[in-house]
């Protein structure tokens, strides 16, 4: 997993409340049996006018003007800017994976569904929660000033504008020690092998059934 | 102390509480199906590593399997390849599966119980949602991305936080007509599709207990769509029943001892919830969504909402955008909505008692002229069996329905069966999302007895003055 520290980087907003994963990456993308390449169709229903199909070249799909992430001034974002509940729905990685694929390693909003929350984390995505308030305010400003960016600062748990404005943000321990050095958290847990015996064989012993030979 | 029905569950599974407040919690049965586990099992492949517990992972293909003749295979080349991975999967790494052509194949949340996989206490994890389905038998049921299937396969454990419990009680018998769709639709209605984020929620009163387990299982299927982590009903008479006899089932010496610690998964009459929350059952209706979004959604006796109604701007562009895109004008009765196309199945409504209920509407009527497809796809091969025996088959298809082959079919239409642009469903399912049911399709959820109706009328009508 790519390690997240600092990111200093163009806005791209997402003025949507409840976007859900259905919206994020559509049902027939997730036929791949690969994590990559899903990039081309995030938010595919919303991005173009036809109906995508996998692997499919999206290079001459014809693309809906008025859609936040075709205009040119977002073009190259890797923060992106959301509503409330983002990410509801589905459990699909695949969403997080097409949002990483598309060149975004930072989503901020209100609030997150908490499965899609918990799956930014293992792929090295950082889902920042801020007030409602602060958010409104960054919407408007990324409205206001073309190439509006910010910077994110894991380690200082801050978001920074422009201005120098900055806002704190909340994020747990573990994700952020696992986040900041690209842990794989696998490994992590396999060093508590010897615990997990422990308790199979302290649970084996109330509750047999759980264990078939 | 007293405890609550979460916190019974919970504890019995920590395997080592951090620091730092997170903790190691063991996992005793692992449902598996071909779209969210091909990454996983190919990160355990590249890393070297071997299922932790074989026997806790069982697995079946549902979401892309067609729903017609299966004699030909797969025809969609990526969808039969998905399928092909997930069976090769299991073969190497030793886990059971029941394929495509198994009786036992079937929408896993279906599946599951149905084998006696998922039992009371249990923490049960599939890389799918709707595992928060498993909660009707007082098990902790999440559902988790593929990073995570790939965790438990090898390690048996998820890295968690203990989340809020929340407790929503229906008091009141529960009234004809209304079922557990109803009673899921109506609290979602009340808090949100956000309204249980960081919750589990624990469901009960006088009408849950009043529910079947099919019914209890539609409600804690769709706790997920109230944003909560997993939703639960406690252990009774109803819960013990259904699991007795099941092929995975303990039996003997262990059902007794099994019996006894199950019958203890019930909440303390004392035991504090971080939230509670209390309805009257008598104020539930017959729902119906008329949105995107499963919280757009009222009783079939209302009518559309007025976006300048909304509480807020960002509520009322939301209404607006879901207005636009459902083809709606405000004030409409819901009552006058006419519809295309009727999909009665998935693992919210997919089991026998949901197939029962709809036949008894359907029995001896033919679906409405403006009605262009009506499905009934059984949740697994073992509920078409038993529908069959009981000549439910029959009556779908004399009234004009399709009776088809097990699998997720239009809840989400990753086959062959979908929406298109502008076709208008009454659907038993879960979601009712932007494109979720096909491409510009219109989805309604509704109980099967309200789909059923919907199909022979050709409108939504409330199923408690059927005759």
């Amino acid at each position: 997993m790519q390690a997240f520290t600092t990111l200093n980087a163009l806005v791209a907003p997402m003025d949507r409340a409840n976007v859900d994963t259905d919206a994020i990456i559509p049902k027939q993308f997730l036929k791949s049996i690969k994590r990559t390449g899903y990039g081309p169709f995030l938010f595919d229903e919303w991005r173009y006018e036809d109906r995508g199909e996998p692997e499919m070249d999206c290079t001459n799909r014809p693309k809906r003007a008025d859609f936040v992430l075709n205009l040119p001034r977002y073009q190259g974002a890797q923060i992106l800017l959301a509503r409330e509940n983002f990410g509801c729905g589905s459990s699909r990685e695949h969403a997080p994976w097409a949002i990483l694929d598309c060149g975004f390693s930072c989503v901020i909003a209100p609030s997150f569904a908490d499965i899609f929350y918990n799956n930014c984390f293992k792929n090295g995505i950082l889902p920042i929660v801020l007030d409602d308030a602060i958010v409104d305010q960054l919407f408007k400003e990324t409205y206001a000033s073309e190439g509006f960016a910010l910077t994110v600062d894991l380690q200082a748990q801050t978001v920074t504008t422009p201005s120098g404005q900055s806002f704190a943000f909340e994020v747990d321990a573990f994700r952020k020690h696992c986040l900041i050095n690209g842990l794989d958290d696998i490994g992590l847990t396999l060093q508590e092998a010897d615990a997990i015996r422990a308790y199979e064989q302290n649970r084996k012993q109330q509750a047999p059934w759980l264990f078939p030979v | 102390m007293s405890q609550t029905l979460f916190d019974k569950v919970w504890q019995q599974h920590i395997v080592k509480q951090n620091d730092d407040g997170s903790m190691l919690l063991y996992i005793d049965r692992h449902l598996v199906h071909e779209v969210t586990s091909p990454q996983a099992f190919e990160g355990l492949r590249l890393a070297g590593r071997k299922p932790w517990k074989v026997s806790a992972a069982v697995a079946t293909p549902d979401h892309n399997v067609p729903t017609t003749d299966r004699g030909q295979g797969i025809e969609d080349p990526v969808s039969r390849a998905q399928v092909e991975a997930l069976d090769a999967n299991c073969e190497e790494f030793g886990i059971t599966e029941f394929g495509m052509n198994d009786i036992r194949q079937g929408v896993v949340h279906v599946m599951g119980p149905e084998q006696g996989l998922v039992l009371p206490g249990m923490t049960v994890v599939c890389g799918d949602s709707h595992t928060s389905t498993h909660g009707a038998f007082g098990s902790i049921a999440m559902g988790i991305g593929t990073s995570e299937v790939e965790h438990v396969l090898a390690t048996q454990c998820l890295i968690q936080k203990k989340p809020k419990v929340m407790r929503i009680s229906i008091e009141g018998a529960l009234p004809a007509a209304i079922t557990g769709k109803d009673v899921a639709l109506f609290i979602i209605g009340k808090i949100g599709t956000a309204g249980g984020t960081g919750y589990a929620l624990e469901f009960s009163g006088e009408a849950i207990r009043a529910l079947s387990m099919e019914g209890r299982m539609s409600l804690c299927n769709m706790a997920i769509e109230a944003g909560a982590r997993c939703g639960m009903v406690a252990v009774d008479d109803v819960t013990i029943e259904y699991v007795k006899g099941r092929p995975y089932s303990p039996k003997g010496d262990a059902w007794e001892k099994a019996e006894a610690m199950w019958r203890e998964l019930y909440s303390d009459d004392d035991a504090e919830f971080d939230a509670e929350l209390v309805y009257q059952s008598s104020d539930i209706v017959p729902q119906v969504s008329w949105g995107t979004s499963p919280e757009m959604v009222l009783p079939v006796t209302a009518a559309i909402p007025d976006p300048a109604m909304a509480r807020d701007e960002v509520q009322r562009e939301g209404w607006q955008r879901a207005l636009e895109y459902m083809g709606l004008e405000a004030n409409t009765p819901i009552a006058d909505i006419a519809i295309d196309k009727v999909f009665i199945g998935s693992c919210t409504n997919g089991r026998i008692e949901d197939f029962r209920a709809a036949a008894a509407i359907v029995k001896g009527k033919k679906v409405a002229a403006n009605v262009k497809l009506a499905l009934a796809v059984p949740g697994s091969g073992l509920v078409k069996a038993q529908a069959e025996a009981e000549g439910l088959d029959a009556i779908f298809t004399a009234a004009g329905f399709e009776w088809r082959e097990p699998g997720c079919s239009m809840c989400l239409a990753m086959n062959a069966d979908r929406l298109e642009p502008g076709e208008r469903c009454a659907s038993t399912s879960n979601r009712n999302f932007e494109g979720r049911q096909g491409m510009g399709g219109r989805t309604h959820l509704v109980s099967p007895a309200m789909a059923a109706a919907a199909g022979i009328t050709g409108h939504f009508v409330d199923v408690r003055d059927w005759s």
